[in-house]
């Protein structure tokens, strides 16, 4: 029989502290924490006005929210309420903080980019011109061109090695591969770029320049996102409807096309459109291996190459009496690649949205 | 076990043709995989060579390799080192705000909020952060050598650019926060519902339930993701190359306009304009960003991978 | 240290979704109150609004009063973080923290209230709620070894052990045995027959000989109508409830006639 065991080193304040507590204390009115944000809104301002540097001045604005808030809340409703108080201020100021170079980025590649937003600037390439006016229409073409090869180079490569990992490996060959995919995202952009260049050194001597090059730097930065986004889907295909392919007396390889990836071809298309949204703003990789020109090159197998990035890099940097025409050409650029990120990234949800199979609520 | 093993016939009569090219295609694919690593290894390693081998006086600077790689070296550590810890806590905030703070439905939403971040391509950082964020950081980096000069990261006299390390390296910590976040997130959301509502019916705040089941939770999420975060920082390239004011050499100091540059950046910057050995010299610097950021990448993966095991802490 | 809880005219909403309603009882201290009734009635959103754990889906709401010695649990002021201190809960699958010994398990709660405390009045008070859990036993040579390492069956006496090591007055039970084998079943339900001694006790179960065999209160849950509110349809003692029901849905429940 239960014979409860008695206390022996357990003091009486303590119980009070531990089991005594009161189901009710002091609450902090519903309105405290707008209040306390005024106020600190107000420092912030006259610490601004008085001539703190506004970095400083913000700082100093949310802690003296904190602060504020958790002496308040410390006093009426005890510390461990106030703890829980300033950590939801932590967190949430978080995220604000976070939204804060999103915004700022967006507003000002809007409004520097807007204004060259023109048919001249999608038409036109920058041969001859030294002044106003050009545009980037060689640039968005040799985009689209490394870009497509990359991806053209990528997805068979990366899809294939997924199915591998999922339909066939299993084996330490499989695990090796899946570790160095995940290595292989962490490569910098610059070192693929080096590769690419180190390779086709080799082949065609130094100083060798070629969209194609570009391509296979992108690709090197492109085949693990497609491989891990894959994986991912087609993992995500129920066992079940491989036996039921199998139970057909279906060959393996005919299961994989005619079943496995037609359930999983919407997750598979929307981890492509996000790996192409991550590489095509690539600079660095391309800076250095498919360089810039002025001019129209449609063959990436043949001498330098522009791409919209490199473009926007290059016309920022430079200098001279016509710095403020360039500059706009800069923006202007930056403002169509982030439009043809977002619009990607768009496309993205869209395809998992509208495709995703019907096992998936 | 991989779905294969439980889906392998036991006994396969004969292998049909199409099953040999098809699985010979994806296995041929996987290895590819492995060659295409070890091939970026090795062709940066030949094509470095010359640079090991040349005599000192060749390389730019006229003093060896190791005297050319290191500044750029420590400026690299230097700024993603400090970017990560400006990040790291950030991002799992945020994560926290995502998964636990803000209103359910809301959640997702903001997700990808801040996964767009990670859209913005690098040269939009760059831009960004000389036009917006550079001008905007001199009266505060004035203050911080005023008020707090006594720090040798203060010291100054501060830029009047604003073209600063500090500046880089907020760039930078912007820049991986969204990576970090993601993977915090995932492991965030995992938290089982039985666990946190365990804690909740003890009597646990908010902030003490999450510190009961979703930090331990998560716990190798955060090292592993900061191993990633610190990866990406490492070989950021073209955002540092253009808000980063560049003298070389070697210093703590983060708001003067004196700065050492990264090895990426200065990859981006030089290589361009270089021949011979000069590119050699460059891509023996790549070679020692590709060997760091490939270990750091590894523990990642390994901290990630490893099983949550446990561990005795509260 | 057992307390009463009042129950009267209780509505419990998520949105606008009205999910049980006019729920009116008393739940008598040192005592075992048993909820039946078929899935979805509404008995396991009852148990949760007890201990506001309902709260946690957005839009959760509650009319009506739940008093607990005469306190009201929804009153202004009432903090539910407090309310989940006094009113402990076990839950339908076992569910200790993974990443904790089972020493740090049961010291959880004893941790988040007090925050100095000698080790050795810790160790006392964690061998105690070991002790009335009857785990100790099982348990006393690995404290440090994790939780999850564990049977389900002592996991789930573990899960008892924590919530009652902050000595709550009320403790709620949802399903605690629904995971678990016969045997650990018996062990469990032999605890709880120790445990009324110092505690009120409300169990959810599906399982009607176990609310026969544990409680001394039984009430039966239905739903009004098919995609109505759930509804307290008879409470009595329950000896009286598996003989001589009044309600004929109760006593179809009960023979095996529907649910």
């Amino acid at each position: 029989m239960h014979t409860p065991i008695p206390s022996t080193s357990v003091d009486t304040e303590l119980e009070v502290q531990l089991f005594g507590q009161p189901l009710t204390h002091g609450t902090l009115p519903r309105w405290a924490p707008f209040a306390t944000l005024a106020a600190a809104i107000v420092v912030g301002i006259v610490l601004d006005d008085i001539g703190l540097a506004i970095g400083v001045a913000a700082v100093a604005a949310v802690a003296f929210y904190a602060a504020t808030i958790y002496l308040w809340s410390r006093t009426v409703e005890g510390h461990r309420k106030a703890k829980d108080r300033v950590l939801t201020t932590v967190v949430t100021s978080a995220f604000l903080l976070a939204l804060l170079p999103l915004v700022s980025m967006v507003i000002t590649v809007v409004q520097n980019g807007i204004q060259r937003l023109d048919t001249e600037f999608l038409s036109f390439s920058m041969r001859s011109i030294v002044g106003e006016g050009g545009g980037a229409y060689h640039a968005i073409l040799g985009t689209l061109i490394i870009t497509g090869l990359a991806a053209l180079i990528s997805v068979p490569i990366g899809m294939l090695c997924a199915i591998y990992l999922v339909e066939y490996g299993g084996g330490k060959l499989a695990k090796a591969i899946t570790f160095f995919v995940d290595v292989m995202t962490g490569i910098p952009s610059i070192v693929a770029g080096l590769f690419a260049y180190a390779l086709f050194a080799l082949l065609f001597g130094p100083g060798v320049r070629m969209g194609i090059m570009g391509a296979i730097a992108l690709s090197v930065l492109m085949i693990p996102i497609v491989v891990r986004s894959t994986e991912e889907m087609l993992k995500l295909v129920p066992n079940e409807l491989r036996e039921a392919a199998y139970a057909l007396a279906v060959p393996k390889w005919r299961m994989i096309t005619k079943v496995v990836l037609p359930t999983a071809l919407a997750g598979i298309a929307t981890g492509v459109t996000l790996a192409i949204a991550r590489i095509i703003g690539e600079t660095a990789p391309l800076l250095i291996t498919v360089g810039i020109t002025t001019g129209v090159n449609m063959n990436p197998f043949d001498g330098r190459m522009s791409a919209l990035p490199v473009f926007s890099y290059y016309e920022y940097i430079r200098t001279g009496i016509h710095t403020a025409a360039s500059q706009d050409r800069a923006w202007t650029a930056a403002l169509i690649l982030i439009i043809i990120v977002m619009l990607l990234n768009l496309a993205a949800r869209l395809i998992s949205r509208l495709f995703a199979p019907k096992t998936r609520a | 076990m991989p779905l294969s093993e439980r889906n392998r016939p036991r006994a396969q009569v004969r292998e049909r043709p199409g099953d040999r090219i098809f699985s010979g295609l994806s296995t041929g694919a996987g290895v590819l995989i492995l060659v295409v690593l070890a091939s970026v290894a090795s062709f940066l390693l030949i094509e470095a060579w010359p640079a090991f081998m040349a005599p000192p006086e060749d390389i730019p600077g006229g003093e060896g390799l190791v005297v050319y790689i290191w500044p750029l070296l420590f400026g690299t550590l230097l700024s993603a080192v400090l970017a990560l810890l400006v990040a790291a806590p950030l991002a799992v905030a945020i994560a926290l705000f995502i998964t636990h703070y803000a209103p359910r439905r809301t959640a997702q939403g903001l997700g990808y909020v801040i996964d767009l971040l990670a859209a913005v391509p690098s040269i939009i950082y760059g831009l960004w952060g000389i036009a917006v964020l550079a001008p905007a950081t001199v009266s505060s980096t004035e203050w911080l050598s005023k008020y707090l000069g006594f720090i040798p990261l203060f010291a100054g006299p501060p830029s009047s650019t604003g073209r600063t390390m500090l500046l880089a390296i907020i760039v930078l910590a912007v820049m991986v926060l969204p990576i970090i976040t993601a993977v915090v997130r995932e492991a965030f959301l995992q938290t089982p519902r039985l666990h946190e509502e365990a804690s909740l019916a003890l009597g646990a705040t908010r902030w003490e339930m999450v510190k009961m089941t979703v930090f331990p939770f998560g716990r190798s999420a955060i090292v592993g993701a900061s191993m990633l975060g610190l990866g990406r920082a490492l070989g950021e390239t073209m955002a540092v190359a253009i808000v980063l004011s560049v003298s070389g050499g070697v210093t703590f100091n983060l708001i003067s306009s004196g700065n050492p540059s990264t090895i990426a950046a200065n990859i981006a910057l030089d290589f361009p304009e270089s021949s011979g050995l000069a590119v050699n010299a460059l891509i023996a610097s790549g070679l020692v960003l590709f060997a760091v950021t490939l270990v750091v990448n590894m523990i990642a993966r390994a901290v990630i991978n490893r099983r949550r095991e446990f561990s005795g802490a509260n | 240290m057992a307390k009463r809880i009042e129950v009267s005219d209780l509505n419990i909403y998520y949105d606008k979704f009205l999910a049980v309603q006019g729920v009116s009882m008393t739940i008598e201290p040192r005592a075992v109150t048993a909820l039946i009734g078929p899935s979805g009635c509404g008995k396991s959103t009852f148990l949760r609004s007890l201990n506001r754990m309902h709260e946690l889906v957005p839009k959760a709401r509650v009319e009506g009063k739940i008093a607990m010695d005469g306190q009201d649990l929804y009153g202004p002021n009432v903090d539910p973080v407090v309310v989940r201190r006094h009113i402990g809960m076990v839950f339908q699958r076992p569910n200790p923290f993974p990443t904790m010994s089972i020493y740090d398990n049961v010291a959880a709660g004893l941790r988040l209230n007090a925050t100095r405390m000698k080790r050795a009045e810790l160790d006392d008070l964690v061998e105690r709620a070991l002790r009335a859990a009857n785990l100790w036993q099982e348990v006393s040579d690995r404290l440090n070894k994790p939780g999850s390492g564990l049977s389900g069956g002592q996991q789930q006496r573990l899960c008892i052990a924590r919530a009652i090591a902050v000595q709550p007055d009320v403790l709620l039970m949802d399903e605690p045995c629904s995971a678990l084998d016969p045997i650990s079943t018996q062990k469990i339900e032999d605890l709880i027959n120790e445990l009324k001694t110092e505690y009120t006790i409300v169990i959810v179960t599906h399982n009607m000989q176990q609310a026969a065999r544990v409680s001394d209160t039984t009430g039966f849950f239905n739903l009004k109508g098919v995609g109505e509110a759930g509804q307290l349809v008879e409470l009595d003692e329950t000896t009286k409830i598996f003989s001589t029901p009044t309600n004929q849905a109760t006593e179809d429940y009960i023979s095996g006639r529907f649910g």
